[in-house]
């Protein structure tokens, strides 16, 4: 029992609710909002430390023991997310406080950020199924009002569009809920991981596991992607950057928790089935950030490629393979924040979406051109930073198992990948300068400032990787051993 | 009863499906809410339909109900329900804005605008 594991849930929440009465108060909702996304890197941090000294840390909810009450899991997966989250939205925080007009500062944008991240560290600790299904739709509620927030044709146009896929999967999230339910009498991951372990995988289950493998995929972008390109564009930098660094994520987390913890047993079934989702999701996405001319499209079609590569090392499922996709998913949240975060610059300093009409963007704020550049070196995996340890293990870990198809595909995506950044990076800062925005941008250099810390992170992961690897290994370790998560659950 | 229940689902499925497949926004939005119904109902059935009576203490009761599956059943109507006033508020929001319900009239506009804008 540890009352910290509730803390990255319980700060934002109170922090949301708070700000609601402050709506008119600009200054203050920044400030309340800033030191609140601290707070929350601080306790992600103290738990991080906890969990490597002592073990994985629960909290029985109300005191009732599992698998009666809802419990807590904070293994050292989920509090890696939860800190690398906090970083990501800390850090799009103190960017909205200049990208974001005033009129959605009114209009409770704070609240809605930080109900939004209650609802992501929610689903990362979260031990029980139902309570994933209760955060998930906390977090995607707020994700509905914030990329609506502003009321531009465009927006609701995508909006209805992702509101309507999101609801068709919450009901086939509850549907699987009630199979899985109905078949083994509980909801409690941990429980659910035992007495599917004692019974054996039937085909009834592993019938439920591929709906459940349906809701998370269409969370995630894994195949069921065609909604994420167009509804990421449409709000500005700062939310677009939560969206693509945040919400995947929790789709794919949810993947790797429950196809590594509870139904493991038919590999060859399930988890063919999500390798060849993954070889699918990169060819596509891949195709798909090739063929884009729109900044925010490339940056999208890219989320949905790395949700592929991620999947890849789910679907062969070794050691280094798991290793290697945790160190990618933290990897990953940082550096596609950065990504939207640079292309709102860059899209702000042209006053166009389309990479065919800029140009030259390098003579005037040569800083961004170079922070997008290592940016995409490192999406791309170039040695000494983040990008290369994950992306080395994941193909390896194919290698290993003689999944040799996989390992090609994750090497293809990687070329694909540098090549759809390169073209943003030759069309957009190269060339002759072309027309800027009528009244000056001045935000430049404040915007850049508050992307830094991102930018110091995927630097610093690369180069210390070495010093990073216990965490990860230890990560990896409960993936791997599902009996350790297990134990923890229920060793009181 | 479970059977007939089943059944019940099945066409609540069946009929939301279809309510979304069509191109009027208000229709979608009853379709969503249709199927969220069938979803609960199914859930109540899978953990079996009355077997006993109410879960109290001291009743000397021999067989109970499983009072989870209600209990997730209430939050996931609460859910619904946010959702399902969002869908609609923003439904009109829409239908202001972009002065159709239709679906399909909707994307070729945003072709159309895509088009001029190139």
């Amino acid at each position: 029992m540890n009352n910290w594991v509730v803390a990255p849930m319980l700060i934002p929440l109170f922090t949301a609710v708070i700000l609601i009465f402050l709506h008119n108060k600009l200054k203050l909702q920044r400030w309340i909002s800033l030191i609140s996304a601290l707070l929350n890197v601080c306790a992600a941090v103290f738990l991080l430390y906890q969990v490597q000294h002592n073990g994985i840390q629960t909290l029985n909810m109300s005191g009732w023991a599992p698998p009666y009450g809802i419990v807590l899991v904070a293994d050292m997966f989920a509090v890696l997310l939860v800190l690398a989250a906090s970083i990501v939205s800390s850090c799009c925080l103190l960017y909205s406080f200049r990208g974001i007009d005033e009129q959605r500062e009114r209009h409770y944008f704070y609240s809605l950020v930080h109900f939004m991240l209650a609802g992501v560290s929610g689903s990362f600790l979260t031990g029980d199924l139902f309570n994933l299904f209760v955060c998930f739709e906390l977090m995607l509620m707020s994700s509905y009002a914030l990329i609506v927030l502003g009321g531009t044709k465009r927006q609701f146009r995508e909006t209805l569009h992702y509101i309507l896929i999101n609801v068709l999967s919450s009901t086939l999230f509850v549907a699987s809920i009630a199979y899985l339910y109905g078949a083994t009498g509980t909801l409690n991951l941990a429980h659910l991981s035992m007495r599917i372990a004692e019974s054996g995988q039937s085909g009834p289950i592993t019938a439920v596991s591929a709906l459940l493998l349906v809701v998370f995929s269409v969370k995630a972008g894994l195949f069921l992607f065609f909604w994420l390109p167009g509804s990421y564009g449409a709000p500005p930098a700062a939310i677009s950057a939560l969206f693509g660094a945040l919400l995947t994520k929790v789709g794919m987390y949810a993947l790797i928790r429950t196809f590594t913890l509870i139904f493991y047993h038919q590999a060859e079934v399930t988890h063919m089935l999500i390798g060849t989702m993954a070889i699918a999701t990169i060819v596509l996405g891949g195709f798909g950030a090739v063929s884009q001319t729109n900044v925010n499209r490339i940056l999208g079609y890219n989320v949905i490629a790395s949700i592929g590569f991620i999947s890849l090392a789910l679907a062969v499922s070794n050691e280094d393979a798991l290793t290697g996709a945790v160190f990618y998913l933290v990897h990953d949240m940082i550096v596609k924040a950065l990504l939207f975060l640079l292309a709102g610059i860059l899209v702000a300093e042209t006053g166009t979406e389309r990479i065919n009409r800029m140009g030259g963007v390098l003579t005037h704020s040569p800083l961004l051109g170079w922070m997008f550049l290592i940016a995409s070196l490192a999406v791309v995996g170039i040695p000494p930073l983040s990008g290369f340890p994950g992306k080395l293990l994941i193909i390896q870990g194919s290698l290993e198992s003689g999944q040799y198809l996989i390992a090609a595909a994750g090497v293809l995506l990687t070329l694909m990948l540098l090549y759809s950044l390169i073209k943003i990076f030759i069309l957009a800062f190269w060339g002759k300068p072309r027309r800027l925005r009528e009244s000056k941008w001045k935000q430049t250099p404040k915007l850049l400032l508050s992307s830094a810390p991102l930018m110091l992170i995927i630097v610093l992961l690369g180069v210390f990787a070495e010093a990073f690897m216990p965490y990860v290994e230890t990560a990896s370790s409960v993936l791997i051993d599902p009996t350790i998560y297990i134990q923890a659950v229920f060793k009181e | 009863m479970e059977v007939i229940v089943a059944v019940i689902v099945g066409i609540l499925f069946a009929v939301g499906i279809y309510l979304i497949l069509t191109q009027d926004l208000l229709r979608i939005v009853l379709g969503t809410s249709l199927l969220t119904h069938a979803v609960h109902l199914l859930l109540m059935t899978m953990a079996m339909l009355k077997t006993g009576s109410a879960p109290l203490l001291g009743r000397g009761a021999e067989d109970i109900v499983d009072p989870l599956p209600q209990a997730l059943i209430l939050t996931s109507i609460v859910i619904n329900f946010g959702i399902t006033a969002f869908f609609l508020v923003l439904s009109y929001r829409a239908y202001q804005k972009l002065d159709t319900t239709d679906m399909e009239r909707m994307r070729s506009e945003s072709s159309r605008h895509r088009g001029r804008s190139q």
